[in-house]
């Protein structure tokens, strides 16, 4: 079980994901290698899964995101899995979803503009299999992307 | 814009997969040098492409059982302060992320809860009280997959 001190070194490392181990150690008022066996701890029982760069698309020149929410055919029995791996065949396509609720899967689609945009929704998005209805939420801005967990 | 080449996408594919990998380690797989690797990594970082890290943490191990999204309409568009809004709703600690969209909801957030009686206690409680908070469809998560994105092949 996770205990307070856990709680607060999984705190600061969201919050300050660059921190060095001795800075942190500092910060927390513990000796490195306390921390680091903290830490290892953390990893072993897979708490902490990992760490990973967090990409910005736009500066890489992928001016244009898109949220498509999907519904799918379910009466067709493999919709769901059919519809999904097709989708991971799209390189735009950053992120699949599924959810509960009136929306079945969401997937988050990059395009370098908006007639880069219109090609990939029309030759790769609309022929893929078993969609219902599709909605598109034009990304306008991120205003809060962290996702942090309040721990 | 900076001139991005093959490598820099396998460097940015392997670094999104894992970020601790050190540059030497990275410089061996694409046949680099350790300091050749350490300037690209460098440049990437300065040119805002590689925008941070983060950690990588199991949600329901922490106690986090729900993933929400919730689109939200403005109730009253041109009275409420988009600013207004968007301090607020980003105050809440349970939203972890907000996204301003235009379509069928002005808002798209995604909330996090131990349990449905809990989100609908944030639901009830925080989002439902914001200035100018209208409309809301919430969909719960049931899986997420993140893709590497249009980084060439490999």
């Amino acid at each position: 079980m996770l205990d307070d001190l856990d709680r607060r070194i999984l705190r600061n490392m969201q919050g300050d994901p660059d921190m060095s181990i001795p800075d942190l150690a500092d910060h927390l008022g513990l000796t490195t290698s306390r921390l680091s066996r903290r830490i290892d701890k953390l990893r072993e029982t897979g708490v902490l899964r990992g760490q990973q760069a967090v990409i910005d698309w736009r500066a890489l020149g992928f001016a244009v995101e898109v949220s498509l929410r999907i519904t799918l055919d379910k009466t067709q029995t493999r919709a769901f899995d059919e519809f999904i791996d097709a989708a991971r065949e799209i390189a735009e396509v950053i992120e699949i979803q599924t959810f509960l609720g009136r929306v079945d899967v969401r997937l988050s689609v990059i395009a370098r503009d908006m007639a880069h945009y219109q090609d990939i929704y029309r030759s790769q998005i609309l022929t893929l299999p078993h969609i219902n209805d599709i909605e598109a939420l034009m990304h306008v801005a991120r205003i809060k992307a962290d996702e942090s967990l309040p721990i | 814009m900076i001139d991005i080449d093959g490598i820099d996408h396998q460097i940015l594919r392997a670094l999104s997969r894992d970020a601790t990998q050190s540059a030497s380690a990275l410089g061996r797989r694409f046949g680099l040098s350790q300091p050749a690797t350490w300037r690209r990594i460098k440049r990437l970082q300065d040119a805002g492409i590689i925008a941070g890290r983060k950690l990588d943490l199991d949600k329901e191990k922490l106690g986090f059982g729900v993933t929400v999204f919730l689109g939200v309409k403005l109730a009253t568009k041109g009275r409420v302060s988009l600013e207004d809004f968007e301090r607020a709703v980003s105050a809440i600690p349970e939203v972890q992320t907000v996204e301003h969209v235009l379509g069928m909801y002005d808002y798209r957030l995604r909330v996090t809860a131990r349990d449905i009686a809990d989100f609908e206690r944030v639901l009830r409680r925080r989002i439902m009280t914001l200035p100018g908070a209208g409309d809301v469809e919430a969909n719960v998560l049931l899986t997420e997959e993140r893709r590497p994105g249009p980084l060439g092949g490999g």
